[in-house]
């Protein structure tokens, strides 16, 4: 700052407004807030992909008619849904990382608290994403498919032409809840020192005095986040939805 | 069995089953031995670092202390969201656009940030504004963004709840003349109470497991915190630790669980009340931003 604030001087001052607001967010110079807003969206994105993966897998085996595959599925769920997912990270790094050397293809200590990060969040999720899609195929009704074996459908036409169709559109809105759920839980990955959102915040209010502004920033970078995912998904679930 | 997917099985199909059972066993016992083993070879099955968990030292110099730091953590944001969410989640039922706006754009708020950034906000204004002193800092910034939080959770199970009341109760109080305030005071929010306890008690898991943040990164002294304690006095034994506190979580989640659908099942069945209730599972689906409320079932 050459000038002190608010002190008006005519012609070479173009515009007052500019320099008031490099003054209000001077705390941000020397933070890179879009990087940790992307790590915080990459840590989203590849514990989706993977829990979707691994939570079909493991809705498969709850629906299936094989008894062990779904006391399996059952008891996975049961566990992991009631371990702080806090226990689940700290665990990837403490125990994993630390005593077992697990480093996930990484040399980079970075990327590979990332990655283990990620690998918690997949874990936990998967759970989450299980239940979500068992409660989107147990809305279909049995007379369905019912109907469409007593129409002669085969196993896998009864599946892909009844079942599936309608579990997909029911599946989208607790699908999308889990995906906010999972956005907003990948702060905790700030636990083993993934540099996203919420650490940068920890570590701006522990230098910088504007308390309220950092926080409002974070706050706000988060909202545009989880806001709209949650008004376009909820639009869409509701479009897509079977009326029963 | 059958279900929705498939037919009640045939002898063809029972024996395939058997054959993937077989399958499915032997590969979960080879991933089991395999962990079995990387447990062995690291010597983390040793008998000195599970001895102080059978022995009574761990459990009273980290874990009781830790688990009852967690309990008061959860019990005090619970006590203090649950009226902050009543009067929210009524707020947001409000007739008159000047409560209701307000009290949604609270409730959406809360609900898309996460509880972490709120309990950093919380301990950061705690060592700027008020001279609570640093070792009850970390409790306090815990109960501060848990009841934000869960105060807007638990406004939207409040509104479910009120709204998952057949119309005729509203309607019938105001046919013998009851105004606005006592519909709500004598006969929606009594039964409305009732439907949604199960929702309210699995919240309660949400909370505890939400409380371990405080322990990994705002130095809470509680059950997650007690880990890293441990684990450093009784000689790296992290795996042991976590076992430990993972299986106390387990037990503590997995039985206000199993209350919380008992009494979801006790109100559908009960022939007294409307059957209306907020269900257990609705309640990562209320955590969430966004219009998720359905009208009255």
């Amino acid at each position: 700052m050459r000038r002190p604030p608010g002190r008006r001087t005519g012609q070479e001052e173009p515009s007052p407004h500019a320099e008031a607001r490099e003054i209000v967010f001077d705390f941000l110079e020397g933070y890179n807030l879009w990087e940790a807003f992307w790590t915080t969206v990459q840590l989203t994105v590849a514990s989706a992909v993977g829990s979707l993966i691994w939570g079909t897998l493991l809705a498969a085996m709850r629906v299936g008619p094989v008894p062990l595959m779904r006391g399996f599925g059952t008891a996975y769920v049961n566990i992991v849904r009631n371990i702080p997912l806090t226990v689940i990270i700290l665990f990837t790094s403490l125990g994993l990382n630390q005593t077992f050397r697990v480093t996930l293809g990484s040399s980079n200590f970075d990327t590979t608290n990332f990655r283990l990060a990620t690998l918690g969040m997949i874990v936990y999720t998967s759970a989450f994403v299980c239940e979500a899609l068992r409660s989107g195929i147990n809305t279909v009704p049995v007379g369905q498919a019912e109907a469409a074996r007593a129409l002669g459908l085969n196993f896998t036409q009864v599946l892909t032409l009844v079942v599936l169709p309608q579990a997909f559109r029911s599946v989208v809105g607790p699908l999308a809840n889990v995906l906010i759920a999972l956005t907003k839980n990948t702060t905790v990955a700030a636990a083993i020192g993934v540099t996203e959102a919420a650490l940068l915040m920890k570590k701006m209010i522990e230098n910088e005095a504007q308390l309220l502004l950092i926080s409002a920033v974070f706050g706000f970078g988060f909202l545009c986040l989880t806001l709209p995912t949650g008004l376009i998904l909820g639009w869409v679930s509701k479009k897509v939805a079977v009326k029963r | 069995m059958s279900s929705v997917l498939y037919d009640a099985q045939g002898p063809k199909a029972k024996r395939r089953n058997v054959v993937i059972s077989v399958l499915f066993v032997v590969v979960l016992a080879a991933v089991l031995w395999w962990m079995y083993d990387q447990l062995d070879k690291k010597g983390q099955l040793e008998w000195v670092l599970w001895k102080p968990f059978v022995h009574g030292e761990a459990w009273s110099t980290y874990l009781w202390p830790g688990l009852l730091n967690t309990l008061k953590a959860a019990a005090l944001s619970m006590v203090i969201a649950l009226p902050l969410g009543a009067f929210l989640g009524i707020a947001r039922l409000s007739d008159h656009a000047w409560v209701r706006v307000p009290a949604g754009v609270v409730v959406e708020f809360f609900r898309a940030i996460p509880v972490l950034v709120l309990m950093i906000f919380g301990l950061a204004m705690f060592s700027e504004y008020t001279n609570i002193s640093t070792d009850d800092r970390p409790l306090y910034a815990v109960v501060t963004g848990l009841v934000l939080y869960n105060s807007s959770v638990l406004a939207e199970i409040v509104r479910a709840g009120i709204l998952s009341l057949p119309r005729g109760q509203a309607e019938a109080a105001s046919a013998i003349g009851l105004r606005k305030n006592q519909v709500m005071r004598f006969i929606l929010l009594p039964q409305a109470v009732t439907a949604m306890l199960p929702a309210i008690v699995s919240q309660l898991v949400v909370i505890v497991k939400d409380t371990a943040l405080g322990g990994a990164v705002l130095t809470f002294p509680d059950l997650m915190a007690s880990v890293s304690s441990m684990s450093s006095y009784y000689g790296a034994n992290t795996i042991a630790s976590f076992t430990v506190v993972a299986l106390i979580y387990i037990v503590i989640n997995f039985s206000l669980t199993t209350f919380a659908s008992w009494l979801e099942r006790r109100l559908r069945q009960a022939k007294k009340s409307t059957g209306a209730v907020v269900g257990a599972d609705t309640v990562v689906e209320l955590s969430t931003p966004g219009e998720h409320m359905e009208g009255p079932k």
